[in-house]
Formats: C-alpha cells, sequence, structure tokens
C-alpha cells in the first residue's frame, strides 16, 4: 500500500520542474547515504569524495550519516556498470565517478554498461595541471614553443586510453614529436621520470606541480609551458585561476601556430580535455531518480560548496576550481560526457593506427 | 638539526597523541594477527577518522598501525602456517615447524626481536637519509628496476626446492599468472577471458592467500587433532632473544635489504621476506634445516619485513610516490589532514618528517612488547582442535580476499588458485617461487620496455645496473650452490618419492599444456605485448619438459623430480575439505556471502566438528558478529548471489 502511495507521488513529483523549493519534501533524517566511489580506498577520487562527504551530510535534509563505498576494479567500469545497474533510486546512494570512467564511455568500450546521460548530475569538479620541461632545451615559455618542431621529445604515460590521452592529443595538435612510453603508474613515476633525465615532457596536476615541480623550477631545472586551461560558463577554455600567469593550451597553440585551433582534431581533444580536467570528477544520482531528490542534493552541495570551513581547507584536494554546482551544472557535466560522432571515430582510428589500440 | 628531532618527539609525546598511537597500534595488531589482512585494510579502517584530526594525532595514528603489522603478522605465520600478511610470508617456512615441534616460543620470540631491530633499522635509516635520499632514490631509472627485479627472480635458484628445473617451471607458472590483464606496454588484455575481473590481473592477496593458506588449512584438517599436540609455546623466549643476537650480522643485512628495496619505488614490499629469505639460506653453511625450523629462517625475513616500512616512507614522503599498497593509503591520509608530501618533507616540513620517525621508532618498541604480553594467550590457540579453528580461518581468509575487490569474484579467484596451490604443494613445485615470478612479472616487463624505450639496449652497461647485474650473478651462484644440497621448501623429500608416477606425470603434462596456451595467447597480441608471454611460455615449457622427460623414466630414474606427499597418504587426502570449500562458494552464489557463511559455520561445526548444537551456535554467532562489526566498519557490502540478484534485502544480507 505504502510502496504504491510513494510511487504515485514520485509520479507526481516529476511532471514539475527542479526548482530548490521542490526538495522541501525530502528528509534524510537517521539514513545513512552512501557515495559510491569505483576506486580503492587512497586513490584522487576517494580522496576526493572523503574531504567533501560530511559537508554533504550537513547541508542534505535531515543530517543523514554520509559514508564512502569504494567498489574498486576493472578499470572503475566495475563499480559504475554496477551503480547503474543495480542502485536504488530513492537518493540513498550515489556516485562520484572520474575522467578514467568516462574516457572508456566516450570511446566507445564495449565493456561499459552506463550511459552518463540518463544519470542527474549534482557536482561537477574540476581539475588542472599544467606542462612543463627540462630547461636544457632552451625553451623559456610558450613563446618559444617552435623551437622544438624537429625535436623528438619522450613523455612516461601511463596508457593510450588513461587519462594520458589528454597530453597525448595535445602534442598531437601542436605538432610536437613526443614518443610516448607507456606503463607509468600514476603521474608521479611520469615526473620522476623526467627528474632523472629519462623523460623530457611532462605534466602534472595542479597539487603536485606546486609542491613538487616549483621547487625544480626554482632551482632552474624545469621551466613550466602552458596549463590545460578550465572551461567558463559560456564552454569556452580560460585560464586556470591556479595559474594566472601562465598561457593555457589554447593560447599556446595560437603562440606556436599563429591561429585558433579547430576543426575534428581540436574537437576530439576538447571533449577528452573537458573530460579530464575541466569536468574531471562528477557526481550522480541513479537514473530515473525523482526531481525532488535530485532538486535536494543539488541545494545540498550549492550549500556545501558555499561552507566557509570547506573554503578554509579545501586547499590540497579541490584547489582553486570553482566547484559546479546548482544552475551552473548541466553544461560542464556534458562537456564532461558527451563528444560528437565524428570526434569520436577520429579519436578511435588515431588510437589504432598509432598505439594498437582494438576497440 | 638535532633540536628539530628532539622537537619533534616532544610534540609526540602528550598523552592525548600517544593514546591515538596506542589506538593504532592495537587495531594494527588485530588486523596483523588476522590472517591475509595487512596495512592495506588496516589503514582503510582508520581513513574515515583521521578527519579533522590534529595532524601530529593522525600520522602517530596510522604510522602506529602501520608499523606494528610486519610484527604481529607473525602470530599466524608461526603459530598456524598461514601468513598474516604478504610481508609474513617467507616466516612460515621455518617458524610453522618450529611450532609444531614445540618451539614456538623461540620463533616467536626471535620473530619479534628480530621485528624490532628492522623497525629501529628502518627508522635510522630513515632519520639518516631523509635529507640525502632524494639523489639515491633518483640513481634508480627504469634500467636499474629492471635489473633489480632480475635479481628478485634469482632468488629462484635458492627457493627452488630439491629440483631446479621445478623451481624454474614453477617461477615461470607465477610470472605468466602475473601476465594476466593489461599489458604495460600496451594495454592489451592477455589471458582475461574477456572478462573484467580478469582485466586488472589477479590480486595479489588472492594469489598469497590461495597458494600458501588454503593448502596448509586443508592439509591440518586432515590430521583432526589440534596444531601443536604437546606444549605449543615451549619456553625458549630467552633462547629466541639469544638467537638474534647470536646472527647480529644477518639482522643487520637484511634489514639494510628491507629498508633499501622498501626505499626503492616501483618494487614494492611484497617480494623482500623472500629475498631477505634467500639471502639467510645463500649466507648459512649448513642448509640441511631450512624449510625444517631453521630459525635464522625466521630471523631474517622478520628483520627485513619491518626496515621495509621505514624505507618505504622514503619515496611516500619525498616524491608523493607511494612504495606499497599500504603506502598508498597513507598518502591519502596525509592529504586529508592538509599534508602534502613532497621535497619540502626535507626541509620546512622537517618536523612532520621527523614526528612520523618517532611515531615509527616507538610504535614498533611498543608493539613489540604488546606482541610479547599477548603470545602466550595467542598461542593456546594452537592446542585447539583445528576443526573449530578453521571455520574461522575461512571465514577471515574469503574476508581478506573480497577487500580486493569487493565481489564474490574474488572468492572464485581465491579458491580456484587455492587448487592450484594444493597440487603445487602436493607434487613439490616450489610455492614462493611460483609467488617471486608472480610478484616480479609485470614489473619486469614493463621495465625492460620502458629501459628499451628511454636508453636503448645499452641500458645495460650503466654503472648501477652493472653493479646489481654483479649481485644478481653473486645470487644466482650462491642459490645454485646451495641447491644441490637438497633444500625443500615444500616438505621433507624422503618420505615423497612415490612408487605410482601418474598423478605426477598428469600435472605435469598439464602445466606443459598451459605453458602451451600462454604462448598461443601471447601471440595473439602485437610485438612488445607478446615478447614476454611467449619467453616465459617457451622456457616454461622447456623446463616442465625436462622434468616429464625424468618423470617418465619411472620412480627410481625420476631422482629429485619424483616428489608426491601423498606418495603414502591412507586417508582421502584433502579433498573431503576442499568440498566443504567449494560447497560454501556455491552456496554464496546462491544465496549471498553473509548467509552462506552463516550457514557453512552450521554445517561444518556439526558435521566435521561434531559439536553440540549449543556450541555450534554460539560459535556461529560469535563468527557472525564479528564478521559484521568489522564489515560494517569498513563499510563494506558482502557479494551477493542469485538471491540478491532478485531481491532488495537489507544490510547484510543484501
Amino acid at each position: 500500500m505504502t510502496q504504491i502511495r510513494r510511487r504515485s507521488l514520485l509520479a507526481g513529483a516529476s511532471g514539475m520542474l527542479a526548482v530548490p523549493a521542490l526538495a522541501q519534501g525530502v528528509d534524510f533524517a537517521g539514513k545513512t547515504i552512501e557515495w559510491v566511489i569505483p576506486f580503492a580506498e587512497g586513490g584522487g577520487s576517494d580522496v576526493w569524495a572523503r574531504f567533501m562527504a560530511p559537508y554533504l551530510a550537513k547541508n542534505l535534509p535531515g543530517r543523514p550519516t554520509v559514508i564512502i563505498r569504494n567498489a574498486p576494479g576493472g578499470g572503475s567500469i566495475t563499480g559504475t556498470n554496477d551503480f547503474y545497474q543495480r542502485a536504488r533510486n530513492d537518493g540513498s546512494t550515489f556516485i562520484g565517478t572520474s575522467g578514467s570512467t568516462q574516457f572508456p564511455f566516450l570511446l566507445g568500450d564495449r565493456r561499459v554498461r552506463y550511459d552518463y546521460a540518463n544519470m542527474p548530475p549534482v557536482l561537477v569538479s574540476p581539475t588542472g595541471g599544467v606542462v612543463y620541461l627540462p630547461t636544457r632545451f632552451g625553451v623559456a615559455n610558450a613563446s618559444e614553443l617552435g623551437k622544438l618542431r624537429d625535436q623528438e621529445l619522450v613523455y612516461g604515460s601511463q596508457g593510450a586510453t588513461s587519462l594520458d590521452l589528454v597530453p597525448m592529443l595535445a602534442f598531437h595538435l601542436l605538432g610536437l614529436k613526443v614518443r610516448h612510453v607507456f606503463g607509468m603508474r600514476g603521474r608521479g613515476e611520469g615526473r620522476l621520470a623526467l627528474e632523472r633525465g629519462e623523460a623530457t615532457i611532462d605534466y602534472q596536476t595542479s597539487s603536485a606541480f606546486l609542491t613538487q615541480v616549483r621547487p625544480l623550477i626554482e632551482a632552474r631545472t624545469v621551466v613550466p609551458l602552458f596549463s590545460w586551461g578550465v572551461l567558463d560558463e559560456a564552454g569556452n577554455v580560460a585560464r586556470d585561476p591556479t595559474f594566472p600567469e601562465l598561457p593555457h593550451f589554447v593560447e599556446a597553440y595560437e603562440m606556436m601556430h599563429g591561429r585558433r585551433p579547430s576543426g575534428v582534431e581540436f574537437n576530439a581533444y576538447l571533449a577528452f580535455f573537458g573530460s579530464g580536467f575541466a569536468a574531471q570528477k562528477p557526481a550522480m544520482l541513479p537514473r530515473g531518480t525523482s526531481p525532488a531528490i535530485v532538486a535536494a542534493y543539488r541545494q545540498a552541495f550549492v550549500q556545501a560548496v558555499a561552507d566557509p570551513e570547506l573554503q578554509a581547507r579545501k586547499g590540497e584536494v579541490l584547489g582553486e576550481y570553482r566547484q559546479a554546482v546548482g544552475g551552473n551544472i548541466q553544461r560542464l557535466y556534458e562537456v564532461a560526457t558527451t563528444i560528437d560522432a565524428d570526434a569520436r571515430s577520429w579519436v578511435r582510428e588515431y588510437l589504432t593506427t598509432n598505439h594498437n589500440v582494438r576497440f | 638539526m638535532m633540536d628539530v628531532i628532539l622537537g619533534a618527539l616532544f610534540e609526540l609525546l602528550t598523552p592525548e597523541r600517544m593514546m591515538f598511537m596506542m589506538l593504532g597500534v592495537s587495531v594494527g595488531l588485530v588486523i596483523g594477527v588476522l590472517p591475509g589482512l595487512g596495512g592495506i585494510a588496516g589503514l582503510s579502517l582508520l581513513l574515515p577518522f583521521i578527519y579533522g584530526m590534529d595532524p601530529t594525532s593522525a600520522l602517530a595514528m596510522l604510522i602506529g598501525l602501520v608499523a606494528v603489522i610486519p610484527t604481529s603478522d607473525t602470530f599466524s605465520s608461526i603459530l598456524m602456517g598461514i601468513p598474516g600478511s604478504s610481508a609474513s610470508q617467507a616466516t612460515v617456512l621455518d617458524g610453522f615447524p618450529l611450532a609444531q615441534k614445540g618451539e614456538g616460543a623461540r620463533a616467536l620470540s626471535a620473530a619479534f626481536f628480530a621485528s624490532m631491530i628492522g623497525g629501529f633499522f628502518g627508522a635510522i635509516v630513515l632519520t639518516a637519509s631523509v635529507l640525502a635520499a632524494r639523489p639515491i632514490i633518483l640513481l634508480f631509472g627504469s634500467a636499474e628496476l629492471f635489473m633489480l627485479t632480475l635479481f628478485g627472480l634469482s632468488t629462484v635458484a635458492a627457493l627452488s626446492g630439491g629440483n631446479l628445473a621445478k623451481g624454474v617451471a614453477s617461477a615461470c607458472l607465477g610470472l605468466a599468472f602475473g601476465m594476466i590483464g593489461a599489458a604495460p606496454a600496451t594495454g592489451e588484455y592477455r589471458m582475461d577471458f574477456d572478462t573484467l575481473y580478469l582485466s586488472d590481473g589477479v590480486p595479489l592477496v588472492i594469489v598469497g592467500l590461495g597458494i600458501f593458506a588454503l593448502p596448509e588449512l586443508f592439509n591440518l584438517l586432515r590430521g583432526g587433532g589440534a596444531i601443536a599436540q604437546h606444549n605449543p609455546m615451549g619456553t625458549g623466549w630467552i633462547q629466541g632473544v639469544k638467537d638474534v643476537l647470536k646472527n647480529p650480522w644477518l639482522v643487520l643485512r637484511c634489514s639494510g635489504i628491507g629498508a633499501l628495496i622498501g626505499a626503492i619505488p616501483g618494487i614494492g614490499g611484497s617480494v623482500v621476506d623472500w629475498i631477505a629469505y634467500s639471502h639467510a639460506m645463500q649466507t648459512t653453511k649448513d642448509t640441511s634445516q631450512f624449510g625444517k625450523g631453521e630459525i635464522r629462517g625466521v630471523i631474517a625475513p622478520e628483520s627485513a619485513n619491518n626496515a621495509t616500512q621505514g624505507g618505504a616512507l622514503l619515496p611516500t614522503l619525498l616524491f608523493g610516490i607511494p612504495g606499497s599498497g599500504s603506502m598508498a593509503i597513507f598518502l591519502a591520509g596525509m592529504i586529508l589532514i592538509g599534508l602534502q608530501p613532497g621535497p619540502a618533507m626535507a626541509d620546512r616540513n622537517l618536523d612532520v618528517t621527523y614526528t612520523i620517525i618517532w611515531s615509527l621508532a616507538i610504535a614498533n618498541f611498543v608493539g613489540t612488547l604488546l606482541c610479547i604480553a599477548l603470545a602466550p594467550g595467542i598461542a593456546k590457540l594452537t592446542t585447539i582442535r583445528y576443526a573449530l579453528i578453521a571455520p574461522f580461518m575461512i571465514m577471515v581468509i574469503s574476508f581478506a580476499a573480497f577487500q580486493a575487490t569487493r565481489s564474490v569474484y574474488d572468492l572464485m579467484a581465491l579458491f580456484a588458485v587455492g587448487i592450484l596451490g594444493l597440487f603445487l604443494r602436493r607434487f613439490g613445485w616450489s610455492r614462493p617461487a611460483f609467488l617471486i615470478g608472480f610478484v616480479l612479472s609485470l614489473g619486469a616487463e614493463r621495465y625492460l620496455y620502458q629501459a628499451v624505450q628511454f636508453s636503448g639496449w645499452e641500458f645495460v652497461t650503466r654503472p648501477v645496473a652493472l653493479v646489481i647485474l654483479a649481485l644478481t650473478a653473486l645470487s644466482l651462484w650462491a642459490g645454485l650452490r646451495r641447491s644441490q644440497s637438497n633444500v625443500n621448501t615444500e616438505g621433507a623429500a624422503d618420505e615423497s618419492r612415490a612408487t605410482s608416477m601418474l598423478p605426477q606425470v598428469a600435472f605435469t603434462g598439464l602445466l606443459l599444456v598451459f605453458f602451451g596456451w600462454v604462448i598461443l595467447e601471447g601471440l595473439k597480441n602485437s610485438y612488445l605485448a607478446a615478447l614476454m608471454p611467449v619467453v616465459v611460455g617457451s622456457l616454461g615449457a622447456a623446463a616442465v619438459l625436462l622434468v616429464l622427460v625424468f618423470q617418465a623414466r619411472g620412480a627410481t630414474t625420476a631422482g629429485t623430480t619424483n616428489f608426491d606427499q601423498e606418495a603414502s597418504a591412507t586417508d582421502n587426502g584433502p579433498w573431503p575439505f576442499v568440498g566443504w570449500a567449494l560447497g560454501f562458494l556455491a552456496l554464496t552464489l546462491l544465496v549471498g556471502f553473509f548467509a552462506a557463511l552463516a550457514m557453512f559455520f552450521v554445517a561444518f561445526l556439526r558435521v566435521v566438528a561434531r559439536c553440540g548444537w549449543v556450541q555450534t551456535l554460539l560459535l556461529t554467532a560469535a563468527a557472525c558478529g564479528f564478521l559484521l562489526i568489522l564489515a560494517s566498519s569498513l563499510n563494506l557490502i558482502f557479494p551477493g548471489g542469485l538471491l540478491q540478484e532478485h531481491y532488495d534485502l537489507p544490510w547484510p544480507l543484501r
């Protein structure tokens, strides 16, 4: 009986618009909410979720307990597949994924059983990174990138379909001759390879760049070239707020080639840059969740991000990036989770031809 | 400098911080005692609580846990013959025979004392080298790392058991298992049967438990009695300490090996205990007691595995690169309390680094004292009928196994590897060699490919690489010299000469088929991903063929290849108990892990252990309660079965 009443209530609710006022009827008092992270404990996504969880708990109606449930394996595909197929859509569980989960989806990996388009987003966290190389190449900044045209560079990569697909496409667009040496486990190993002189170009995400690479810049062993940048509200690439003095990738391209990048290759780059950096970590509710619950979550994340305590402590985890919440979310989410058909087939073709990737 | 070091100590010595450290030590103690659960599970348990804690307290708590695990995991290695965590696998080889001989006290006290010295050594290395370690760590590029994997593989010569060809084949088998999943050079998936589960490779914890713990468990059950028949501990407490003091150089060398291998990112601590063990074997004149209760075989791995923790902190703190699985979680903990590791840890944040080092030293000391205090109580477990302990062991082992990916596939993999381990044990194919191959497999492939990519084949001539190559040659020579003296890692050879060769020949034939399959599967890939499987498959096939030729010539001419522990068995072998385990697995697939476990407990205790209903229900309730506490603090859902596919049940049945 109650089952039927709740269903009809939900059906009624879904007819309305998703405005915050709608969240009024939702109450999680005494409940435990699971935030599913399809990675093992200790990874970047795990730290991100554990950092956010207490602020979310504070702002959800009824102040529920929010726990992190790690579901590792299969490069995050297993846990996300499972969530997509089985999660209850009553607001008691939601998922946070990462670029490593979005990439197989964008590339059309046949093991993927989830569809981002059906999961309502409630938070999107951007991140960024900076490309740098050793001083000995005599390149002082991005405007001298042209000097590298005939130089072979070596990049320590985590794999052709990993997050390092973004630098691969970026180097390709710039026309740099870069040899990708695969098998690195994490960007840290790539950086170590550069410090040892094995690799000759590298990028680090913002927080690692600040703590690990800045001392190398001060010692004049490496120079920063450009940041990946962020996406502004209109969806254009803009400078990274952490590194306002550095040009972003598109600016660097213009310095090197004298024109703005365009065409299918650039579209492909933009899709993966968005998914891997500018909108790297989205949090979503299961498909079919009622608009009231979605609204409650969105509202809670708006308040969580505005929390002065979170703002004071966000340094190491969230950085200076503007978290997409509330009304800003849809645009960035679409950037992270969609790719046009031409761009997709171009990337697949590119990976198959150059790196033996089989789809 | 001195004032920073002492300042960090006083910073730590407040009642509140010491309390948190004790909390970490206590959790570490319990987690370490439970077979299969180690630093990763322990730190995951504490991670939710450190948010908002005072950074020094949080560090003391996390380090307290990390430091004590390689000490407390010794209990189950020595008393049960089941590795307490991956750091104590080698300890089983001689520690367990000592316990069965009634010298458990001696083995434990030697292990604890050696652990403590190793832990202190690690802390001292960390203190001395934190300012200078950066250039040393940077010396180890992919060329040097590849040489180090070769060095690790060279220990197979000493650990190959009575027959070298069988040892090489076992190592190749391990190497092949290690190659399941994505190839490091190209990302192609190998031998994964197109499943998502195998695309990540078989988790190490599952291989460790399957290969060592399950076979031991099944065979202990056959005996019907307790592990130690009479006095499990003996009175050798002082003797154990004396044993350590008598071998000061062994302890120091093994601590050095542990700290060094821990400090080099990319090799990882999982083989440190084996390297130390084979080192002890190579440097002992009379090796006849190894595998039968040689105290040096306990001292070596135990001093190495505690020193590893100190070493592993170096790359974690200085480069933000975790040297092991548990260090990865420690790193996350640091970030959550607002500390980003990096060069500043040897500079601006030096005080934090010394807080960590002091925590490591103090926790090692306290942990050792606690272990000694608890030892007599824990040792009583070995006098209990094993049929009463076995279901608890199966519970903990399967619980530890499904920490890997939290799915029922973990359990299937566990029992599959367990059955393989059973055969390897029975027919004398060295399981240590298998494990070393497994652990070093992807590393060897990755670093060879990277070294050739980065510096071409000239990489072999790099100075540090040459030094490691020389060490490898030395280790090979020492190992081969010893292997003639017939050291057995899989039990006594004399009682295992079979007259009927058929079972052995059949198993050897199966291995041959397997290696053929590895080659075929390897050839499906592009050159870079095919090379290693083909080389390993061919080498393995050649070694197996050699064994097969000998075995086919009959029981007496087969010589050292003839090895069958069931040669003179009069019972049904371990198979009835394997049946119980598989029944448990089947039940899990039907009704989910938790319900299956409860039913398994009741059935096993009633039928095998022949308990009364009261005892059965009490023990089952205790097991379920324990499991629920552990699972709820880790926020776990147990693997579900057919029932859970169709019905949405409340936790823990979900």
